[in-house]
């Protein structure tokens, strides 16, 4: 008995040992839903997934919390004379974390990686025909046509040691099938930050690279930063009021309150990236709620403007959003590339216009519909079409509200069961932060990797036309005018129903946490991250 | 003896595979895991080559039998969240759930029991009265609430525990314990308490109401007569003859404890089984959930079987019966 107690006392100094060594080195904690998925650059396209990666890899451009862009891995680049060669510079002196240095072989053995049909990075890349090692430190990428998004998609490739991934034997992006990938629980970049270990659904723990290019000049202080998934919101705030971490986010739009209350903690909030939107079926002949009928109400553009203005955004905001959305009239949000200011009013709210239209439209006493939501993926997703639901009622809508999980709601509105919706929300943020992606998945149709999530199909020829335009066009006035166009056709179709851009809340400790950057695509860069 | 177990081992083969064959047919439901596993900008001949790859295309019957043959091999496939074998995962979860169970198994047999006895003994004192309210609350009160509640007291405000996670785990190995260190301790202690609190109350109202029911047999009123100690015959006579009951119940609710403890485990984030299929759930993960609920049918059958053994060790009259068949 008396030795037991010994060593529970052994292990009780050890432990207190341990914990005043910790007190002395400045630990950053911080927390958010869900763990990352992998930590293979290549593999996942996800929030919290790809901003480890950027803490961890190099790129040859790095993007700022302000969006604009930074050199990273690449000193200097231009675009040559043809219009499809762009020449990189590679800095000298990188190194892996592993040792091996930098050179033009890895750019090149990355592109060829994450270039391969499984990798969901491959979007990044989808203009790129070629890399070209010209000599150790120099690059050329060869796109298909000419890319005026090249340079935004940059930060999103994401640069492997190549002697390091073959001795592992792990080129092939390994997703659900094949066999385990090596590099999706090892972690070998250029980056300013070093994975020390990573127990899946606990905790990733980082340190700093000492051998970081850029290690003199660092703009973080912290010794070693840990990261946690914590799912429940509740044992998330209860984290953050304890002490136990540093940082977290999302903050539950209810606590918002309650932790600013707190003197210990602030709430940084900010819009985000993402736009909510509703969506209508333009391409059936029959709408399903209506079957028999032979019609198609939201084809034509007198009903699909008639619920433009039946919908009260600045309700939703007050209300559902306690304050914590901006409503917008655009599909992008402010910062992203080719924003309009001057054209992000929303339909004036007016039911009368709203039951006059319909009238006209030949539908005075309104027509059934089901509206397919999302309960568990935006910020009271379910909340909103519980609220939207009434304000369609009041023009005469008889409408029905099927809320469920997001494997669901996407499978059923997605093209996995043919576009199975006639009004659905959706929300989205363009990867690479330029309206030519919005324009590109959400409302355009023809050609390869179009209306990916054009769920109702919306087509107008001029908006195609101006889309396949916006792809290709060098000159920064010119394509700005494109998109301008573009938005404004899609506008005055009502091609879609913008709802708002979500605002992103932290719970961040002021007693220990300096200052940290809060990125409006809602994730953390450790570089950021100063501690008291 | 031998051959009773054979013929229960054997029953576990044939609910493993109704039960594998169930969850088959409901995964249809859950929704397609392609979505969760890619990216916004992932194209629709991506998503297809993807669907293909993982044999979603498969008709049901035919992704069944895919998984029986290859689970039958020890094969039981990759997560489609997280790439890694899923033999491997539960192997590095099980260990926490089971660590988190049998701390709140004992914390509800070594404080309930003794609860029980003393609520039935004395029915009137004060003590027990405090005890049957305190009960109330925590059999009406949900784990999830109790839970937050604990997190807010001994969290929040006093701060003398971590609200979340497992921490001060030991490595011995293929076992990551907790039981070594008092960091360990100070993270189980509040998981394990919640998921004992309706344990608990469940046992000491069982074993109170067997209590009443047994002191008042005509054996109890000739051992009194007998003038035997007061002592040997509560816990000699009358707690033993209440056991058998207690027993099942206490069997079946590890079972349940060790399937679910999915509320406990993510109102604590803490790294068990619970919370991993939880996620799997909301990943549509199904080489997790198919083999997380094979295994499960696994449990209840081996811990029936445990049961139905110590029902010989408690009840002679069982062992006569079965003496008597065999001749």
């Amino acid at each position: 008995m008396h030795r037991k107690l010994g060593l529970l006392a052994a292990v009780g100094a050890v432990a207190l040992l341990s914990g005043s060594a910790i007190a002395q080195e400045k630990v950053f904690r911080y927390a958010t839903t869900g763990d990352i998925l992998g930590l293979d650059p290549h593999v996942n396209n996800e929030g919290p997934t790809n901003a480890m990666k950027g803490n961890v890899y190099g790129r040859l451009l790095h993007r700022l919390p302000d969006l604009s862009l930074e050199p990273d891995l690449a000193t200097e680049w231009e675009l040559g004379d043809d219009g499809v060669t762009w020449r990189f510079k590679l800095r000298e002196g990188v190194t892996f974390h592993n040792g091996n240095p930098l050179n033009a072989d890895d750019v090149v053995y990355s592109f060829e990686r994450q270039s391969q049909d499984a990798s969901e990075m491959s979007f990044a890349l989808a203009s790129v025909k070629e890399v070209r090692k010209v000599d150790d430190h120099t690059v050329e990428l060869v796109t298909d046509g000419p890319d005026p998004t090249l340079l935004l998609n940059m930060p999103n490739f994401y640069i492997v040691d190549q002697e390091y991934m073959e001795e592992n034997d792990a080129f092939e992006v390994v997703q659900g099938a094949g066999r385990t990938n090596f590099a999706n629980t090892n972690a070998n970049g250029t980056g300013p930050f070093k994975v020390v270990e990573w127990v899946q659904d606990n905790r990733v723990v980082l340190e700093p690279n000492g051998d970081w290019w850029n290690h003199e000049n660092r703009t973080d202080n912290i010794d070693r930063a840990v990261f946690t998934p914590i799912a429940n919101d509740a044992t998330r705030v209860a984290a953050l009021l304890s002490g136990e971490i540093d940082l977290m986010y999302p903050v539950p739009l209810q606590d918002i309150r309650r932790l600013e209350g707190d003197p210990n903690v602030e709430v940084p909030q900010g819009p985000e990236l993402r736009t909510i939107f509703l969506g209508m079926d333009q391409w059936r002949d029959e709408l399903l709620d209506m079957p028999g009928s032979g019609k198609n109400p939201f084809k034509d553009q007198r009903v699909r403007a008639a619920f433009g203005h039946a919908l009260d955004l600045d309700a939703i905001q007050r209300v559902v959003m306690r304050g914590a959305s901006t409503p917008t009239g655009l599909m992008i949000a402010p910062g992203i590339n080719g924003f309009q200011e001057d054209m992000n009013e929303p339909y004036a709210y007016d039911p009368d216009t709203s039951r006059q239209l319909l009238e006209e439209a030949g539908y005075p006493d309104g027509f059934p519909v089901t509206l397919d939501c999302p309960n568990d993926r935006y910020v009271n997703d379910e909340a909103i079409c519980t609220a939207i639901v009434p304000m369609l009622e009041r023009i005469g809508i008889d409408i029905t509200l099927n809320a469920q999980n997001k494997s669901l709601h996407f499978n059923k509105i997605g093209q996995a069961e043919d576009n199975n919706t006639s009004l659905y929300m959706l929300g989205w943020t363009p990867g690479s932060y330029d309206a030519y992606n919005m324009l590109q998945n959400i409302t355009t149709m023809d050609g390869d990797a179009q209306g990916t999530w054009n769920s109702g199909r919306y087509s107008n020829p001029e908006v195609e036309e101006l889309t396949d335009l916006i792809a290709v066009e060098i000159d920064e006035d010119k394509r700005n005018e494109l998109i301008r166009q573009a938005f404004q056709i899609h506008k005055d179709d009502v091609g879609h129903l913008p709802l708002h851009q979500q605002a992103l809340a932290w719970g961040v400790r002021s007693d220990t946490v300096e200052s940290v950057s809060q990125r409006p695509w809602n994730d953390v860069d450790l570089r950021t991250v100063v501690l008291k | 003896m031998l051959a009773f177990v054979v013929q229960r081992l054997l029953q576990a083969i044939l609910v493993m595979l109704v039960v594998a064959l169930i969850s088959f047919s409901l995964f249809q439901f859950v929704g397609d895991p392609i979505n969760n596993m890619v990216g916004q900008e992932t194209t629709t001949a991506q998503r297809e080559a993807l669907r293909e790859r993982l044999g979603l295309n498969d008709p049901i019957p035919v992704q069944f039998v895919k998984w029986v043959a290859n689970a039958a091999q020890g094969e039981f496939g990759l997560s489609y969240r997280m790439g890694k074998p899923v033999a491997a995962l539960i192997a590095e979860r099980l260990p926490a759930t089971i660590e988190l169970v049998l701390l709140s198994a004992l914390l509800a047999l070594l404080i309930g029991v003794p609860m029980g006895v003393h609520t039935g003994l004395r029915r009137d004192s004060w003590l027990s009265r405090v005890f049957l309210t305190v009960s109330l609350i925590g059999i009406s009160l949900p784990t999830f609430l109790i839970g937050i509640l604990l997190i807010l007291i001994f969290g929040v405000w006093l701060g003398w525990l971590p609200t979340f996670g497992r921490g001060g785990t030991v490595d011995l190995g293929v076992w990551e314990t907790s039981f070594l260190t008092l960091q360990g301790w100070s993270h189980l202690i509040m998981p394990a308490f919640t998921l004992a609190l309706f344990q608990l109350t469940l046992i000491m109202r069982l074993v109170r109401a067997e209590m009443l029911e047994v002191l008042r047999t005509d054996y109890i009123k000739f051992a009194r007569a007998r003038g035997l100690r007061e002592r040997t015959i509560n816990f000699g006579h009358a707690l033993k003859n209440t056991l058998v009951p207690v027993i099942t119940i206490m069997g079946l609710q590890i079972g349940a404890l060790l399937a679910f403890s999915i509320i406990t485990e993510t109102v604590f984030q803490w790294p068990g089984m619970g919370l991993l299929i939880i996620q799997a759930i909301q990943f549509v993960d199904i080489p997790i959930m198919s083999t997380y609920l094979v295994l499960v049918a696994l449990f209840f059958v081996l811990i029936n079987l445990a049961v139905d053994l110590l029902y010989y060790a408690v009840d002679p009259r069982l062992r006569v019966e079965r003496a008597v068949a065999a001749i």
